[in-house]
């Protein structure tokens, strides 16, 4: 004869996605994904030539001539803004314990992620590097002289 | 508990740093003299002073976010996780010896700007 009693540890939820675990788990891939491409970021932008004051648009429009750096950018984008948003969720659920505050701060979160994801990609995937009128010495020398 | 205090306060720095980051980027497709009007504002002592807290503030975030995920995932990692933090601050110290020269000598040299 045997008698049957519930795990103690049993998980109260049954079925649905696990969005907590899901969310852990992104904190620990993108964190990896960006030590590289924040840093690969950082140096070629702060580090080698003559840092922060060699950059200015014609900087900017010959890194962006490249798909390389388009796709790195906008995996930074993507990768980080999630990664900083979620990491804000977490402080919102630990310091804001008023319910309403709770929820309009998680709204802010949400609706300025999106802005700015869907501005961000806009950007880089619709950028002209070469825009027609601008001066020629603001644009990188490889545009065509008028 | 300081690593726990010192990821969330550089997150949150890196976080607000990001959000400006982006949006001042965007005015790339704006115009060229828009991008270089807002990118010049970078370009004094006092931001330069910034940067080195912004890069001691990722390099921070990204090594004890190393150390996390080998708390997590490395079944020894709960074991060394106090030997680990002093790892990050000592890999820490060692790349920002490194970094702070290089990046001064930019801020502060005449040339090009």
């Amino acid at each position: 004869m045997s008698v049957t009693i519930d795990s103690p540890r049993a998980p109260r939820r049954t079925g649905g996605v696990n969005w907590e675990k899901w969310g852990w788990l992104y904190m620990r891939v993108s964190g990896a994904l960006l030590v590289v491409l924040i840093f690969g970021h950082l140096i070629v932008n702060l580090v080698v030539g003559e840092g922060v004051k060699a950059i200015d648009f014609a900087f900017v429009a010959g890194k962006y001539a490249s798909p390389f750096w388009m796709i790195w950018d906008f995996a930074m984008l993507w990768l980080a803004l999630i990664h900083g948003a979620n990491g804000m969720r977490t402080l919102v659920n630990d310091y804001a314990a008023n319910p309403t505050v709770n929820k309009v701060l998680k709204f802010a979160l949400a609706g300025s992620t999106a802005v700015l994801l869907l501005l961000g990609t806009l950007v880089i995937f619709t950028f002209d590097p070469c825009p027609a009128g601008a001066s020629a010495d603001l644009l990188p020398s490889f545009c065509p002289v008028p | 508990m300081w690593s726990w205090v010192l990821h969330r306060i550089t997150g949150v720095a890196i976080y607000f740093f990001l959000l400006v980051h982006l949006l001042d980027t965007a005015l790339i497709r704006v115009s060229p003299e828009a991008y270089n009007a807002v990118i010049g504002t970078y370009k004094n002592p006092i931001m330069g002073i910034g940067e080195l807290g912004l890069v001691g503030a990722i390099l921070f975030h990204a090594l004890n976010g190393l150390r996390i995920i080998l708390i997590d995932f490395w079944q020894l990692g709960t074991k060394y996780h106090r030997a680990m933090f002093y790892v990050v601050i000592g890999v820490w110290l060692v790349l920002m010896i490194g970094f702070t020269p290089r990046h001064l000598i930019n801020v502060f040299s005449e040339g090009a700007v």
